[in-house]
């Protein structure tokens, strides 16, 4: 393991994710920017680390200091030593700014508290085919499993439906770039329940290998780093969902299906075929 | 119908399961004629492969008759007799069009699981083969559902008997490629070949057919050597012998030109290295046993070649990499690309140059298999070999 991915000190950008952006490395050509407020920038963040943004930092410090408060008061020695230490403990974590199980989860986040989603995978298909495919946002669901609905409202905007823990969530989103056979970018309008913007590339592969699709996302947790967490935890990050869709993605250009074992025999009654 | 199926660490047992159905219309399903049991096999019943579940359809070595096909599969037919590589490849990525096929992107419906261990990378589908290579149900049984059945079933058209294509599925060909990797130079290299099991002896044998000068097979259980002498190899015992220096002797202090180790992971030994690795692995420090790959590593000559079918699963530490780069040897290694030898292997049996059932120590039934798997894993009885008929 590299000492360097979990130590969020770390002074050198990282340069193992092209997509990973700090505020003082170069862009990627055409990378989607939000607006950094001056405070981060002077305080020179990289985005390797992850940060809590002030809110959830006050919060999870207003939490430590109440549990160290009740492990005092207490009268039993061992929830007093319990009490004391989970809270000094995040005390300590609100004091530094930091999550530790957010950065050994490996969720880059930027000094916004914005978490920055990118992956990449080879698919043998010429990029204007591919492009194509991603461009027809309706059908976007098909690949994206996590996705129930993509409604087309006219050339340049749309309304986005994910399924949540509870029920949905929906937003708007706009075309902020569209390069056919190249790149799409979009960013999501004011008001979205998850902020987000992000974008997909289409890049020749050396030698006839096909296209390069790269795709770098950032979006607002709903519940800040611990919501980030947590979604990594059940599986419900972005950034695992981009892998799988992304390889269902190839099968689907590559194969035409899917590959599957569901309904095979095996000596599990339960899940076996048909008898 | 009847199948072996893994019932948790060093349990395996014949269950009534479902017969198996056409999932895709890539699909074929074929009645199985003869199977084996692997030495890789033996691994999932250790228990030291992760993600296998109780229930699991073993075995990946099996051949038969096609008795049903999936309506968009062009290249077999109802009635067919193929043999069917052990591992499954789509035939349409990158790493298939390259003849890569156990590297395939497509055919591992669980990729998640292998890209969290090896890197973001998956390699492709086994058969019968833990969750980490897609979890498809396996070909100890009486049929089995053959995935991407135009990529590699390979039909059996002459009159030769199972016994003699049976190995083509798996054991042949890892042996093979782990020879033919070496780049041996014909009459000129001489070849050591660590395990003495199934795969050394395909590993030989497939030395002395690309033409080297001399092969010396090194293992501890005596029938395993004698099958290798009867082959015109010379053998070492490493219980009786210090093997290093035996093969500096073999080979006028230079060494072998080339080194195979067909162990693996769950290599026996002695001495401190080996009670070490023991301890290591008991304790799930570590996945693997490296005393055959330390041995090839300190044994083989100034810019050899060390070739590793033998399957390495983790994490290893102790490596002697000194001695490597000192003597600038070079590594091939990696999960057999079954499909691409089949034909060529076929023809070499077909022409009376190799009959392959000479390794066939065992012939059992399914319901025989469990007590089998024993045999086999403690190398009793002179067990070399074990082939099973699913229908005796």
């Amino acid at each position: 393991m590299n000492p360097d991915s979990t130590n969020p000190d770390t002074t050198n950008p990282d340069t193992t994710n092209p997509g990973n952006t700090s505020p003082d490395s170069p862009k990627p050509d055409g990378q989607v920017t939000s607006d950094r407020t001056p405070e981060s920038q002077a305080a020179g963040e990289g985005s390797t680390g992850a940060h809590m943004p002030p809110l959830e930092r006050s919060v999870v410090g207003s939490v430590g200091v109440a549990l160290i408060g009740a492990g005092l008061r207490s009268a039993r020695p061992l929830q007093k030593l319990v009490l004391g230490g989970v809270g000094a403990g995040l005390t300590a974590l609100a004091a530094t700014g930091r999550n530790p199980l957010a950065t050994a989860l490996k969720i880059r986040q930027n000094a916004q508290g914005e978490v920055l989603v990118s992956d990449a995978v080879t698919v043998g298909k010429p990029a204007a085919e591919l492009y194509a495919r991603w461009r027809d946002l309706a059908r976007l669901p098909d690949l994206m499993t996590h996705l129930q609905a993509v409604e087309v409202l006219d050339g340049r905007r749309s309304r986005w439906t994910v399924k949540a823990p509870a029920g949905t969530v929906s937003w708007e989103a706009e075309l902020t770039a569209d390069e056919p056979g190249q790149r799409l970018a979009w960013q999501s309008l004011p008001g979205a329940a998850v902020e987000n913007h992000g974008e997909v590339l289409f890049r020749p592969a050396p030698g006839d290998r096909g296209t390069e699709v790269i795709v770098r996302l950032t979006y607002r947790p709903p519940a800040g780093t611990a919501g980030a967490v947590v979604a990594r935890l059940a599986g419900e990050e972005p950034a695992q969902q981009l892998r799988d869709d992304l390889m269902r993605f190839k099968r689907e250009q590559e194969l035409g299906f899917a590959p599957t074992t569901q309904g095979q025999s095996s000596g599990r009654a339960a899940t076996g075929g048909p008898a | 119908m009847k199948a072996i199926v893994w019932q948790g660490t060093n349990r395996v047992g014949v269950e009534t399961v479902p017969d198996p159905t056409l999932l895709l219309p890539t699909d074929a399903i074929v009645r199985v004629t003869s199977t084996a049991i692997c030495g890789s096999d033996l691994h999932l019943l250790d228990g030291v492969i992760p993600s296998m579940e109780r229930g699991d359809i073993l075995g990946h070595e099996f051949m038969g008759e096609v008795v049903e096909i999936g309506r968009d599969v062009k290249n077999l037919k109802v009635g067919d007799r193929v043999v069917v590589p052990f591992n499954i490849a789509c035939g349409a990525c990158d790493p298939c069009r390259r003849g890569l096929f156990s590297a395939c992107d497509n055919s591992n419906p669980n990729h998640r699981m292998a890209e969290a261990l090896y890197g973001g990378v998956s390699g492709g589908g086994l058969f019968g083969y833990s969750h980490m290579y897609g979890g498809y149900a396996g070909g100890q049984a009486q049929y089995v559902r053959v995935p991407f059945a135009d990529v590699g079933p390979h039909r059996i058209e002459s009159d030769l008997r199972d016994e003699q294509v049976l190995f083509l599925t798996d054991i042949f060909p890892t042996g093979y490629q782990a020879a033919e990797q070496c780049g041996i130079v014909p009459g000129r290299d001489v070849v050591a070949v660590f395990g003495a099991g199934p795969v050394g002896q395909f590993a030989a044998r497939s030395a002395q057919l690309l033409g080297a000068a001399h092969v010396i097979v090194i293992d501890r259980v005596p029938e395993r050597l004698a099958m290798a002498a009867a082959a015109g190899c010379q053998t070492i015992n490493y219980e009786q012998d210090d093997v290093l220096v035996a093969l500096r002797e073999a080979t006028g202090g230079r060494g072998p030109d080339h080194v195979i180790d067909a162990v693996g992971m769950e290599a026996h030994g002695h001495g401190p290295g080996a009670l070490a690795d023991t301890a290591r692995q008991r304790l799930r420090l570590s996945f693997d046993r490296i005393t055959a790959l330390r041995w090839a590593l300190l044994s083989c000559a100034k810019g050899g070649t060390v070739s590793l079918p033998g399957v390495y699963g983790g994490l290893i530490d102790k490596v002697p990499m000194g001695a490597a780069f000192a003597k600038g040897l070079t590594f091939r290694m990696g999960q057999t690309h079954t499909h691409r030898h089949v034909a060529p292997l076929l023809s070499r049996i077909e022409a009376g140059e190799i009959d392959p059932s000479f390794v066939i120590t065992h012939r059992a039934t399914l319901d025989e298999a469990p007590d089998l798997y024993r045999t086999f894993r403690d190398k009793h009885d002179g067990c070399v070999k074990v082939v099973l008929n699913p229908w005796g």
